[in-house]
């Protein structure tokens, strides 16, 4: 399933220990420039650790990571963010002491490589509005919902213009209708271009959103393909469903 | 959720200025009361004010690292002391005027600053603050055993004569440390209003989303560290004038490192008119108390009113006054 084309995103061979544990066993995976991939898994299966090789917070004991042509293996997360490769926390992290508006001028202010052209309040707020957190700019973050606050996650994610998001359980907790809001929210980010990995439970929002499924279980990737064809998948079953 | 339809578009609030202009002009208008009627003043009054400005620059430089990007040193006399020591160093070389003195303290103590930085920042927490309280002993181990500015002995330093405008070389001591603090607030003003400040904002809050905002953690803490240790290196060169003798213990006095922390704690953390409300209202108390009670009880009172304010009002003065106007800032 590697991408004929030129891939944004390639890691090969990607090996994490912690101590004698090895929660990522040779992962390689590819994806291409504006593709919507889901990673799922069961809890353990080194998801979130995949994650965090891809975007900084750990580095891999063995294996090699391109974005866009360049190697990221070692480079540091704020650097990773400010070259357009930009996740979004599991559990939203606001920065609570600012305002809502301020939360997404700090990547406004550091991830991008020019300011923008309309001035950084004015990005902000266009941000904002386009994400439904308009009226809420001068807010704190302590007096959001849950559901907002994933949408600031995701805000602050886009404010560092990237052209690859990983979105880390965007909609775990969220209702039903709170689901569709999120995935409504990220259709219309890919639709500006910017490839989107989706780590999620929520089978009907991967169904809905993602154009292929990769399967992590115990650190392995046990498939990689278009999202009916995964499903059926006899280890996939076996994983999800037990023996 | 709220009606959407009706509400009109936000609009974009202006940021404010880097550059403070009030306080530029405040802070001139009393360096200029300070040369016209510091000539009349008893000089209790003009060391009173000197002490309480030295704690003004203290808490406001420690505030850059310990208050807007939440890394709490307990080195501060270590940078105070380095400080001091420089003047001192400088003195056995030749005369140096003190204005030139306390450049030089500013850029020993920044790198001091920057070395400490480099080697604990990636400590996170409290492991960061305990670094910064073994640098201050270090530090004083050396000092005494350095002959050359007076080791365990101390040294003793020649006060020049009044010049210019001055009456009193406390008088001209009173207006240099009033031009510090001067400069302090507005580089505070200056950080705290500038991407920089909302970056050490970000690290403060969660270090880990900043970097993944793009924020460069360790580069900007670096930057607080040497911005910070410089200015409490500054406010400790022109000590040595004040008191004619410096030996390590009053150098490394444990005052200084528990007031640059409770000032800005008692007045608040989050913006640079926190720890100027706490170092004057702590300072001013605590040298009132020197007078009519004991000097001893000075320490006592700063641990009391510190208690107090941690769990009655843990935002400090900026916190009760915000609260007092009814809403957040």
């Amino acid at each position: 399933m590697t991408p004929a084309i030129q891939p944004i995103l390639e890691a090969k061979g990607v090996t994490k220990r912690f101590g004698g544990f090895t929660a990522l066993d040779g992962v390689d995976f590819a994806m291409a420039p504006g593709e919507r991939v889901a990673l799922i898994g069961p809890n353990g299966s080194g998801k979130s650790t995949f994650v965090n090789c891809l975007s900084g917070a750990l580095t891999p004991e063995a294996g090699i990571i391109t974005f866009e042509g360049r190697v990221v293996t070692g480079l540091p997360p704020w650097q990773r963010a400010r070259s357009g490769l930009v996740r979004s926390f599991q559990i939203p992290r606001p920065f609570r002491r600012l305002s809502v508006i301020e939360n997404i001028e700090v990547p406004l202010n550091f991830a991008l490589a020019a300011p923008p052209p309309q001035g950084k309040a004015e990005a902000a707020l266009a941000i904002l509005e386009s994400i439904g957190l308009g009226a809420k700019a001068y807010a704190s973050p302590k007096d959001l919902s849950q559901v907002e606050l994933r949408k600031l996650e995701l805000g602050r994610a886009l404010a560092a213009n990237p052209r690859l998001l990983i979105a880390d359980e965007a909609m775990a907790g969220l209702s039903d209708a709170e689901v569709d809001e999120i995935v409504a929210l990220l259709e219309q980010l890919n639709a500006q271009g910017i490839a989107i990995i989706l780590i999620e439970h929520i089978m009907r929002a991967v169904m809905r959103f993602s154009q292929r499924i990769m399967v992590l279980v115990a650190g392995r990737k046990i498939a990689d393909g278009l999202p009916g064809e995964v499903m059926r998948h006899e280890e996939v079953e076996r994983a999800y469903l037990g023996q | 959720m709220s009606s959407t339809a009706s509400r009109p578009a936000p609009v974009a609030r202006p940021a404010p200025r880097v550059f403070s202009l009030p306080v530029f002009v405040i802070g001139l208008a009393i360096v200029a009361i300070e040369i016209i009627f510091g000539g009349q003043a008893g000089e209790y009054y003009l060391l009173l004010a000197y002490v309480v400005l030295q704690y003004v620059v203290l808490s406001v430089g420690w505030n850059i690292l310990g208050g807007y990007a939440g890394y709490v040193n307990f080195g501060t006399a270590a940078f105070f002391a380095i400080g001091c020591y420089t003047t001192i160093a400088l003195s056995k070389l030749a005369e140096v005027p003190l204005p030139l003195s306390i450049l030089a303290a500013g850029v020993v103590a920044g790198l001091l600053g920057l070395g400490t930085g480099y080697l604990t920042l990636r400590l996170r927490g409290v492991f960061f603050s305990i670094a910064t309280l073994a640098l201050a002993v270090v530090l004083q181990t050396l000092i005494v055993n350095w002959s050359f500015v007076g080791g365990s002995r101390g040294a003793y330093i020649l006060r020049p004569d009044a010049s210019g405008v001055f009456t009193t070389y406390v008088q001209y001591l009173l207006v240099v440390m009033t031009v510090l603090a001067l400069i302090a607030i507005l580089v505070s003003i200056a950080v705290e209003r500038s991407w920089i400040g909302m970056g050490l904002a970000a690290i403060r809050d969660d270090e880990l989303a900043a970097e993944a905002s793009g924020v460069p953690g360790l580069r900007l803490k670096l930057l607080a560290t040497t911005l910070s240790g410089a200015l409490m290196g500054m406010a400790g060169a022109p000590f040595p004038y004040l008191i004619t003798y410096v030996d390590p213990p009053s150098a490394f006095s444990l005052a200084i490192a528990v007031n640059a922390i409770a000032m800005p704690l008692i007045g608040g953390t989050a913006t640079w008119w926190g720890p100027v409300v706490g170092a004057v209202l702590l300072g001013t108390t605590q040298q009132v108390l020197t007078v009519t009670i004991s000097s001893a009880a000075n320490l006592l009172i700063v641990g009391i009113v510190l208690v107090v304010f941690v769990t009655a009002a843990p935002a400090g003065v900026v916190g009760l006054v915000r609260s007092i106007r009814g809403g957040r800032a």
